[in-house]
């Protein structure tokens, strides 16, 4: 470590920290003690205040603290961090026992401990900046706000002694850890020392913390030990690469934050991709790693697959997208039905659906002619119907693609009817929410079900009969004014 | 005198005494939370071997009456016995159910996962789960008819299949009596029909189930022993003779007697001017 450039040690302390903070803080997000990390930030400033009042009235340390700002001496940055580990710890111990012991819920007991320390920290830090003596009460600045730049080599020896310390506890205590944060009172009945597990997991974070405050300061450490472990979850369902992924993304942060604010990319590359026209050098290093974490949360919550809000949408979409398919295609088999009627010798695959037109579409479906349109181009360039002048045509394929989602369609039905007791006009409606999920080992119980109640047609594969009048878009409306009016009668009552 | 052979005599007397004791015994038992008791001199003698349900209103303490029992309430008063001795000492003969609305289903873990946290308590400190757990967890997955939802996030089961995993869970505890807060709340009638045969293969094989239950109409049908339970013990004993029309409507209301009024008063905290 003693033959890194102080940029190099600055990097190493804060990719530490930030990977440490995203580990540690993974734990706390899970169990939803996110607020416990503001907690602990804050309640340490009185903690702070006191340690620096304790050094500069003892003579010898008034001594040594008048000649720099920053703790330069090991002890003193000891006993600084000592006062805020302490201070951040009866803040939460207070919390314990207030929401234990009275009628003070978590959330409420946090907001008043969270407010009284930080309160009297302020009080405390104005008093010492108004006294005449403290000539390094920039020192105490310096925790308040962060300052990254003006990291020692002793401070990062400490965050390098605090981060290992709490990769090994975390690699040992991980399943511990894992059935105590998923279900704490499986793990106290299976004999797990929950309250220690807790309390470890809380010393860990307020040590985490009181680390991470010489560099990003009281106010932005809390969301380092959120924003990670957050934008973690967004990429993963396993604990263990929860916490993988946090850590990188912790450290990520670190090391961004700190290139962009001393000005890396400019000396790097020419120029500095970050700069948006103002110079970057001089920027807070603390703020910019939390805005850097911030980035990569928002980043992650809305391109990660699957939980992403973009990945979502686009599931929703597709989803929305196959109902107007099967749709489209059901109304046009059923609206052309009567040409495919079986007679005796008569094969119903083997005749010719006849034309449906697109006022017939809009009519069945309540679709705008411009949607009608669309939706048969769609089917028209998949090979399913065979558009015409003024509308579609079934092609053999889309007979078949139609038939079978028409009979997975009436099956619900019947079931709903004989299997749910619900009223044949009232079907359609709820089998159109449901026939579209349906998996075809439901259609095979289905079928099954329905073949024992001899409600299906004697041939495979055939279509059964609606079960109800086919005149869907008639009946949507007279459904929307029914519920319309029962909507009406609710908002009435007092 | 020789104490390794008193000491031998008192491991034998003890084991005979173990196989004796009853799974469950409980003594003079008050539980309070805040001060105010939730649970009133309860004393109890649970038979080996037999499906017992716990049946009473909301808030008669059914599940604090099992949470008591695992250590998870606090006594105010009294004691508990698993097999004749107290239940840290017996841990390993136990199995658990939570309710399932207790645990965050959003948690990053698999079914698989889950299950194998049944056999955390075996495996003691630090030792990771390793190939024999990851088989017994599966096996357990198959009881429950969960093998192909194995490796699905918890959240992506439905209710049914989430109470499912608790069980199995508890079956990776492998222990001989098994306590089950609400197995069958927001279950449909044919994961209750699965869970009941499973219940029922327990009890075959030895094992004494307690179940926290609501439906009083299944009760007869599902249960050998009933605990009926109203912040005090009204009555337990086999279904047959217990589970009758005096008893329940003592469980579920009528008068209030002196003592209940007494219990109310306190539970509410007033005083007497």
């Amino acid at each position: 470590m003693n033959g890194l450039s102080n940029t190099q040690l600055v990097l190493l302390g804060t990719s530490l920290l930030g990977g440490v903070a995203g580990i540690i803080g993974s734990f706390a997000v899970l169990r939803r003690r996110a607020l416990v990390g503001d907690l602990l930030a804050h309640s340490a400033l009185p903690g702070l205040c006191l340690a620096f009042l304790l050094l500069n009235s003892s003579s010898t340390l008034g001594r040594a603290g008048g000649e720099s700002a920053s703790a330069t001496h090991p002890w003193q940055f000891t006993v600084m961090l000592a006062g805020a580990f302490i201070a951040g710890l009866i803040g939460v111990v207070a919390v314990t026992l207030i929401s234990r012991w009275t009628r003070t819920k978590e959330d409420a007991a946090i907001g008043v401990v969270l407010g009284t320390f930080f309160g009297a920290g302020v009080v405390l830090s104005s008093w010492i900046q108004n006294l005449p003596s403290a000539s390094s009460k920039a020192g105490l600045q310096t925790y308040i706000y962060g300052q990254a730049a003006g990291m020692t080599r002793e401070d990062v020896w400490f965050i390098t002694a605090v981060s290992a310390a709490c990769l090994i506890l975390v690699t040992l205590l991980y399943k511990e850890f894992m059935v105590f944060s998923f279900d704490p009172g499986f793990a106290q009945a299976q004999g797990w020392p929950t309250l220690t597990l807790d309390l470890t997991m809380m010393g860990a974070l307020a040590l985490v913390t009181v680390v991470g405050l010489p560099t990003v300061g009281v106010v932005l450490m809390a969301a380092m030990l959120i924003l990670p472990g957050a934008a973690a979850r967004f990429w993963t369902d396993r604990l263990g690469r929860m916490l993988v992924i946090s850590g990188l993304v912790g450290a990520g942060s670190g090391v961004l934050g700190t290139l962009i604010s001393a000005g890396a990319f400019e000396e790097t590359f020419g120029f500095d991709p970050f700069r948006f026209g103002y110079n970057t050098r001089n920027l807070p290093t603390g703020p910019v790693i939390v805005l850097c974490a911030t980035s990569l949360f928002v980043l992650s919550m809305l391109f990660a697959p699957r939980r992403g809000v973009v990945a979502k949408f686009a599931r929703r979409a597709a989803i929305r997208r196959r109902i107007q398919h099967d749709h489209l295609l059901r109304s046009l088999y059923e609206l052309s039905e009567p040409s495919l009627a079986p007679g005796p010798g008569n094969i119903a695959s083997m005749a010719t659906p006849a034309e449906v037109t697109i006022a017939q579409l809009t009519e069945d479906r309540a679709w705008s002619a411009w949607r009608a349109g669309r939706l048969v181009r769609w089917a028209n360039a998949h090979g399913l119907a065979q558009r015409t002048h003024g509308g579609a045509r079934l092609t053999n394929e889309g007979l078949r693609e139609a038939r079978r989602i028409v009979r997975a369609h009436r099956m619900w039905e019947l079931f709903l009817i004989s299997g749910a007791d619900i009223a044949p006009d009232h079907v359609d409606r709820d089998a159109d929410s449901i026939e579209h999920f349906l998996t075809p080992e439901m259609i095979a119980q289905l079928e099954a079900e329905l073949t024992a109640q001899r409600k299906l047609p004697s041939a495979p594969d055939d279509v059964p009969h609606s079960p109800h009048a086919l005149s869907s878009a008639e009946q949507v409306r007279a459904d929307q004014a029914r519920a319309d009016s029962a909507r009406a009668d609710g908002d009435g009552l007092p | 005198m020789n104490p390794s052979v008193t000491d031998a005599d008192r491991a034998a007397a003890a084991a005979t005494s173990a196989r004796r004791a009853p799974p469950l015994e409980i003594h003079d038992m008050t539980v309070a939370y805040h001060r105010k008791p939730v649970l009133w001199d309860i004393d109890l003698v649970a038979p080996e071997g037999q499906l017992i349900g716990i049946v009473g209103p909301n808030g008669a303490g059914k599940s604090t009456l099992i949470k008591a029992v695992l250590g998870l309430a606090p006594l105010a008063s009294g004691k508990v016995g698993i097999y004749g001795l107290p239940y840290s000492q017996q841990r390993h003969l136990v199995g658990y159910v939570p309710q399932r609305e207790t645990v965050d289903w959003d948690f990053p873990v698999t079914a698989l996962d889950v299950v194998m946290m049944g056999t955390y308590g075996r495996l003691g400190w630090f030792r990771r789960p390793g190939a024999a757990e990851r088989r017994l967890a599966e096996e357990c997955l198959e009881q429950v008819g969960m093998a192909s939802y194995a490796h699905r996030q918890i959240q992506q089961l439905s209710g049914g299949q989430q109470q499912r995993i608790f069980l199995a869970r508890a079956l990776a505890q492998d222990a001989q009596v098994y306590f089950m807060d609400e197995p069958f709340a927001g279950v449909d009638a044919a994961t209750e029909q699965a869970i009941v045969v499973l219940l029922q293969a327990l009890r075959n094989s030895g094992k004494t189930v307690f179940v926290v239950h609501h439906e009083l109409q299944t009760v007869r049908q599902y249960f050998d022993f009933v605990i009926l339970l109203n912040l005090r013990l009204v009555a337990a004993g086999p279904t047959a003779t217990t589970f009758t029309r005096a008893n329940l409507q003592q469980t579920y209301g009528g008068r209030l007697t002196i003592l209940d009024e007494a219990v109310e008063a306190v539970r509410l905290g007033e005083a007497p001017r």
